[in-house]
């Protein structure tokens, strides 16, 4: 099987690790990803915000390019880069005017066929039915599973998950052999950019993410976002220090989470790039976290008129 | 050689805005077999009518054709003034040239042309209209009323006290819908219990009522004056007459922990059960999914315990089939379900609840007795945020409109808090306070001042537990947007008020028309707020849209008012625009061949077997013929007829050839 693949700029970079987990992953399940030929930037924020003919032809000649190539599904791990790509299919869909500038403005032929995935529906599409019957090593932590902001809106658009209690990750990491802890701040702001020029805030906001994720004793967070991943990882010394306490819980993306379930070992997965250490204790398989405990009857409201 | 007149109307501006009347009125006066033509700025007007009088009277015009509006509005007015000059009413026909043509186009010469050709093509049919005769049919003076709440009650009374039968059919087990959940009632704080139930007896000691519980209705034919209707009265697993009400049965059952519906949830009830103490009628029901004999084949404690015999394990349900001359949908709403704000943690926290239930803990009769104690653990909330619009007026979320009666029932429990637990702290986050009604803004007024609850302008973005609090953060855009976190111990969500479930398919069944939120459709959204646009059935409640008790009550006694005035009468009027079989002289007698495919397709069966039969008695063919009175005029068997044998009255295919051909040959 082929599958397209954008790696946008954090995949050559600081998420490294992320590309190297979803390759590893990919080639278990005897998927061949295949780099889209001589990609460029998404605009990311930056572009939108300055010019939209700009913001939407970047993610259009990616998307031209793949269809060149006859790519049918592109996967884009990174939230913010999935999320350009599928707006701009959307609003080159509802434009035709719009469509045939941004066609000529890049010089070549796009009809917006190629389908995007986030990480997770390119999971879902290619390797959830195989999932379970492949892992050997059941990832049996109690698994914060953090959403973010762009992996999961605007709905209209993206009509993916439920946008205030997303529960796609959750799910994934529950035939993982996890256990996805119920928690707060699934989709709460981490600061994103604000990073550089505002670490305070990040550490504030991503301070307050962290805490709800140790106070409901989650071993580990998993992401599926560079951003969101850069934020509450390599942050974590502002983050400690806003907070006053040391929290080092590991923050793993889903693809790193998976590989460890089917049995990749740490340094494949690129565990070792992580800021804040991947200490995971061992934990034996019979103690495997029970995913879907019978829940207590609780009354349930059906009274109709 | 025709002699008809056209009368072309402005509607004030509405027309003429944008069609030439005085042109349209001189073309179309050129039209062969036109006599007289004019124009005029409201036909509808008293002097407009005079007008088309006058005119048939001077002019002898033996057909006429109104210009204006669409015919659902004004055609009956200007039949009943061409009847009142003399001239046979379906001799008169409208022509709209507003809504399908002055509304819809600019200004402009080719909208005059369009209004001219549509003119044209009624003149053309008008010629081939025939004088017709209205048809009398009987009334069953019987109303049915569907759903037992407030406004089926008040219905149900107004019209037996005029003294018709009705016949009410409830699909719980007992009377009183919503507003015997509640505990007390905005603006004026009266119990609401103590207001409904005599109401509830009423109905059933009412000697022109005949009350069907634990029912719900199958299927709905025949039209108005003649409704023909199934009622499936589901098993309630007990003989009825024998039953005294002792409630031994619901004491002894061994089942006790089902979720009370009544108490939505916060409760529990045995398998057989009586909803609430004030039930009518007062006899229990055996709830099959949960009962232990129907789950495992043995128990039958309640048959042992009763003093009566009264309770039939074997009884099956019951379908009968009564006549009504109208019916009443009264089944009022439901409150959006928990899964709708997985935001706010609803059906996932135990302390987060709806309205409704937190009307049952007020209230005297509920779970804690009218103390105010959350569902978690028994305590008494100390800080309680209350959350409007939970739902309402969100187009992210599906539901635009207002819910109407949430601002005024949110402002009723920070009260009822503040008078039950004196020490608490009542938040409300609100959009809007939209207190319209007589001493609604006052009593909002008391809620803020007197009681000191604390009205927070802003939405509420998310709610999660931390610690045994429940965390609700939000904004005060009054302060400028600033985020706001408040450590709650209970959140009461104001859910936005939806159509019941089943509603959609409540209103197939009875065929009458929704809208797109499911909510029944009245036929016009002012004058005719009370009737569907089927003939003989009328709204009455909130299964129309969210109302209060108020409206609702004014609402069933509005419709109730409508079946009165239909039942003054011993005999309807209809239009004879029906579906007619053709006929002819012996041999051949009829085009019709006797092959009854229209009886498959007639969705009203109003198609019948018509045997000729010589003088001894030999039958020689079999015709269909069209019962008058239950055929609707849909003109279904028309386009089946394989010989052309039926048509119909007034929209015959050779007067809709004859538009189609005026159209053409322009």
């Amino acid at each position: 099987m082929k599958v397209g693949f954008y790696p946008g700029c954090s995949m050559k970079g600081g998420a490294r690790e992320y590309q190297e987990s979803v390759s590893a992953l990919a080639k278990v399940f005897d998927i061949e990803l295949v780099e889209i030929p001589d990609w460029n930037c998404c605009g990311a924020t930056a572009a939108h915000n300055l010019n939209k003919e700009l913001s939407l032809s970047l993610p259009a000649r990616i998307m031209a390019l793949a269809e060149r190539e006859g790519i049918k599904d592109i996967v884009v791990p990174c939230a913010a880069c999935y999320n350009r790509l599928s707006v701009t299919q959307h609003e080159l869909a509802a434009d035709p005017a719009l469509c045939s500038k941004v066609a000529s403005l890049i010089e070549l032929k796009y009809e917006g066929t190629t389908q995007i995935l986030n990480i997770i529906q390119f999971i879902d599409k290619y390797i959830t039915d195989r999932l379970e019957e492949k892992v050997v090593k059941p990832f049996n932590y109690k698994t914060a599973c953090y959403y973010g902001c762009l992996l999961v809106r605007p709905h209209s658009i993206l009509k993916f998950d439920r946008v205030e209690d997303p529960q796609s990750m959750d799910t994934l990491v529950k035939k993982a052999g996890g256990d996805a802890i119920d928690w707060a701040f699934k989709t709460e702001c981490c600061g994103a950019g604000m990073s550089v020029s505002r670490t305070d805030t990040v550490a504030r906001l991503s301070g307050n993410i962290m805490k709800d994720a140790a106070d409901r004793a989650a071993e580990v967070i998993v992401v599926a976002c560079p951003m969101c991943h850069s934020n509450l990882d390599m942050r974590r010394p502002e983050i400690n220090k806003f907070l006053n306490e040391k929290i080092d819980i590991p923050v793993l993306y889903i693809s790193q989470v998976l590989g460890l379930a089917v049995g990749l070992d740490a340094k494949t997965l690129g565990l070792n790039r992580h800021m804040t250490e991947v200490n995971l204790p061992e934990k034996p398989v019979k103690e495997a976290a029970v995913t879907d405990a019978p829940k207590k009857v609780v009354p349930t409201q059906k009274l109709e008129a | 050689m025709s002699r008809i007149g056209v009368f072309v109307c402005h509607c004030g501006e509405n027309i003429s805005a944008t069609v030439n009347c005085e042109k349209v009125a001189k073309i179309t006066g050129e039209l062969k077999g036109v006599e007289f033509s004019t124009d005029y700025k409201y036909m509808c007007s008293d002097p407009g009518q005079t007008l088309l009088k006058e005119a048939i009277k001077e002019h002898k015009l033996d057909g006429v054709v109104v210009a204006a509006c669409s015919p659902r509005m004004h055609e009956p007015t200007f039949r009943k003034a061409c009847a009142e000059a003399g001239l046979n009413p379906f001799l008169c026909e409208m022509s709209n040239i507003r809504e399908h043509c002055s509304w819809v186009h600019p200004k402009d010469d080719l909208t005059t042309e369009k209004a001219e050709d549509l003119v044209r093509v009624m003149v053309e049919k008008v010629k081939k209209n025939k004088a017709l005769k209205s048809i009398k049919v009987p009334v069953t003076k019987t109303a049915l009323v569907i759903g037992g709440g407030i406004a089926g009650i008040q219905a149900a009374l107004d019209i037996a006290n005029c003294g018709h039968k009705v016949i009410m059919v409830e699909k719980l087990p007992s009377i009183g819908g919503h507003m015997s959940q509640l505990s007390e009632t905005f603006p004026t704080l009266d119990c609401s219990q103590c207001i409904l139930t005599p109401r509830m007896v009423e109905i059933a000691q009412h000697p022109n009522i005949t009350l069907h519980t634990y029912s719900e209705v199958e299927s709905v034919d025949g039209f108005i004056g003649n409704f023909k209707i199934k009622i499936r009265k589901k098993s309630k697993s007990l003989d009825e007459h024998l039953c005294t009400g002792c409630g031994l049965c619901t004491t002894k059952c061994p089942q006790k922990k089902i979720p009370n519906e009544f108490e939505r949830g916060l409760g529990f009830r045995p398998a057989i059960y009586v909803p609430f103490p004030q039930a009518v009628p007062n006899k229990p029901v055996i709830d099959r999914e949960n009962c232990t004999y129907y789950i495992k084949g043995k128990c039958k404690v309640c048959e042992i315990v009763c003093p009566t015999k009264a309770i039939r394990f074997d009884q099956e349900d019951e379908v009968i089939e009564v006549e009504a001359g109208a019916i009443v949908m009264a089944t009022g709403f439901d409150v959006l379900k928990s899964d709708y704000f997985p935001e706010y943690g609803f059906g996932k926290y135990k302390d987060v609840i709806d309205g409704l239930q937190f009307e049952r803990l007020a209230s005297a009769s509920g779970p804690t007795q009218g103390e105010i104690r959350r569902p978690s653990d028994g305590q008494v909330p100390k800080k309680i945020v209350f959350v409007a619009c939970a739902g309402s007026r969100d187009p992210a979320k599906g539901i635009e409109y207002c819910s109407k009666i949430c601002c005024m029932y949110t402002a009723k429990h920070a009260m009822l808090y503040k008078h039950k637990v004196h020490d608490g702290t009542p938040y409300v986050f609100y959009m809007d306070i939209r207190a319209g009604g007589k001493m609604y803004e006052e009593f909002v007024r008391r809620t803020i001042v007197e009681d000191g609850t604390h009205y927070v302008r802003g939405r509420v973005s998310t709610i999660y537990e931390k610690n045994g609090k429940l965390i609700v953060k939000g904004a005060d855009t009054l302060m400028g947007g600033i985020p706001i976190e408040i450590e709650a111990d209970m959140v009461v969500l104001a859910t936005a008020g939806v159509a019941n479930k089943g509603a959609e398919e409540l209103a197939q069944t009875v065929h009458i028309s929704y809208d797109s939120y499911k909510f029944f459709a009245e036929a016009h959204p002012k004058l005719k707020p009370v009737e569907t646009n089927t003939a003989g059935i009328f709204l009455a409640g909130a299964c129309q849209a969210p109302k209060d008790i108020p409206e609702s009550v004014a609402a069933a006694s509005g419709a109730a008012v409508k079946v009165a005035a239909l039942f003054s009468n011993d005999e309807l009027t209809r239009d004879p625009l029906v579906a007619v079989v053709n006929r002819q002289a012996a041999p051949v007698y009829s085009a019709c061949v006797g092959c009854f495919l229209c009886q498959s397709v007639c969705p009203y069966q109003a198609i019948e077997r018509e045997e000729i039969k010589s003088r001894s008695g030999e039958i020689i063919k079999t015709l269909a013929r069209v019962n008058e009175g239950l055929c609707q005029g849909c003109g279904t068997c028309v386009a089946l007829c394989r010989t052309k044998a039926i048509d119909i009255h007034g929209y015959s295919n050779q007067q809709v050839y004859t538009e189609i051909m005026a159209l053409l040959n322009d």
